[in-house]
């Protein structure tokens, strides 16, 4: 089963994962087996902050401040987003 | 060619060499005709001017890749242009000191077929002994903590086990299980009538896979590929001709797909003598069916035209003669009678299994 993506929770990127810069579009782009998936500025600065260093609730306060932005408005949006891509296999729950 | 032709994926088929004879490889039957060709410092031009031309995902295929002495510089010259890059190898031969060498070099993943999970079976479809080193293989590429592809061919003869192996790629751990059923072009067309399954079979199997998904959402990601002789729409073949994809042959071709130096009346250029630049843009090749100007009916004025593409132009020329044609996959295809007389045939084929025809190297 995979992890629900709890506050407490600490992602980091999947080792089958790579996340680099696009040269051609200027945004992040996350790489896996015979796939990417291109980042909007917000699913970089969260994918890079997933180094399962950090929890949940301290990644949206990171981005809050980042983004000059409200926790309780990015909380959701970041656990919608940190949950498919724990479906996915792409993000793992440190432990 | 549109501002959304841009490419992401290259594929080196470093060699078309392999000590397997499987029944449906997707080399070109006359593979001797194309023989290794290309230096380590030609593959390491050709990685850098895909590179540049965009590209960020690099499959080290064949053949067997690993037949490349090479391999570990070639590797090496990939990490050094951040590609991820993806061996797909049958496992053999290898030795664990080798694979650390890669994993050292900066590969970032692989992938390991095997042809079934009963050992005798998959070595009879792989035409050799090599079931218990592919299994040794996929066990050190996790314990060197690569990550790790299982991938199995489907098809009537193993369809049927396909719970077991599901199982077996649990057993190894993999990160990654691609299910994908045959494409039936090269040798596996020569073999359709072995192959090719059965409804029944095909749905059961399709069940049983969607419920591993699901179970094991999160930790192995399941990829179910169906084949398109059973489906009523054409596979969007390598996300369109031209657009995302190029790949590079053992003597040097650069080619939309796997099989485009099949199709006559093509001209494919050759990477010892243009730069990839060159030839993703200005190549006549390339240009061929790029857009929708080449469409017949009933593509043209199909609303599926951006998602589909016309389907795959190798089946329309294998199939039908013309690579022009619709891919008679799709059921809107005046030819698509070719592929439900195929159909018709596979419900009531004996499961007993009938002659394969190996892939050989006809000097």
């Amino acid at each position: 089963m995979s992890s629900d993506a709890s506050l407490e929770l600490k992602p980091k990127l999947a080792p089958k994962t790579k996340l680099r810069l696009d040269p051609k579009t200027g945004k992040h782009i996350l790489l896996y087996p015979e796939k990417g998936l291109l980042l909007n500025p917000t699913g970089a600065a969260i994918l890079q902050k997933c180094t399962g260093e950090h929890s949940l609730e301290a990644i949206v306060a990171l981005l809050a401040e980042e983004f000059q932005s409200d926790a309780n408005t990015l909380r959701p949006e970041v656990l919608t987003f940190v949950q498919g891509l724990l479906d996915r296999g792409l993000l793992q729950a440190a432990p | 060619m549109t501002t959304e032709d841009r490419l992401y994926t290259l594929i080196a088929e470093l060699t078309y060499l392999c000590p397997l004879r499987c029944v449906y490889c997707s080399n070109p039957t006359n593979l001797a005709a194309h023989p290794d060709r290309l230096s380590t410092a030609d593959w390491l031009r050709v990685f850098k001017q895909a590179a540049e031309l965009g590209a960020l995902q690099l499959n080290l295929s064949g053949g067997e890749p690993l037949l490349r002495r090479d391999l570990e510089e070639l590797v090496a010259g990939a990490h050094a242009l951040d590609f991820y890059s993806n061996l797909i190898t049958s496992g053999l031969p290898l030795t664990r000191p080798r694979l650390l060498k890669l994993k050292e070099a900066g590969l970032s993943s692989v992938q390991v077929s095997i042809q079934d999970s009963l050992p005798a079976e998959a070595e009879r479809i792989a035409g050799r002994s090599s079931f218990e080193q592919k299994l040794e293989v996929a066990r050190w590429v996790k314990e060197l903590d690569l990550p790790l592809t299982l991938n199995v061919v489907l098809h009537r003869q193993n369809l049927g086990r396909i719970a077991e192996i599901i199982a077996l790629a649990e057993s190894l751990n993999v990160d990654r299980l691609e299910l994908a059923n045959t494409q039936y072009l090269a040798w596996a067309l020569d073999n359709r009538a072995a192959l090719l399954p059965s409804e029944a079979q095909l749905d059961s199997a399709r069940e049983i896979a969607k419920a591993a998904k699901e179970r094991l959402k999160g930790k192995i990601e399941v990829l179910f590929v169906l084949p398109d002789y059973y489906s009523t729409r054409p596979k969007a073949c390598m996300s369109g001709w031209g657009k995302r994809y190029l790949l590079v042959t053992p003597d040097g071709l650069a080619l939309p797909c796997h099989l485009a130096h099949t199709l006559p009346g093509l001209e494919f250029d050759n990477v010892q003598e243009r730069s990839l630049d060159d030839i993703w843009h200005h190549s006549a090749a390339f240009a061929a069916f790029r857009g929708e100007a080449w469409m017949p009916e009933p593509c043209k004025s199909c609303d599926r035209r951006e998602l589909d593409f016309g389907g795959c132009r190798c089946q329309a020329f294998h199939l039908t003669g013309n690579a022009a044609a619709t891919d008679p996959a799709c059921a809107l295809s005046p030819q698509h009678g070719l592929i439900t007389s195929a159909r018709a045939a596979a419900q009531e084929a004996p499961l007993i299994p009938l002659g394969l025809r190996y892939r050989e190297i006809r000097r």
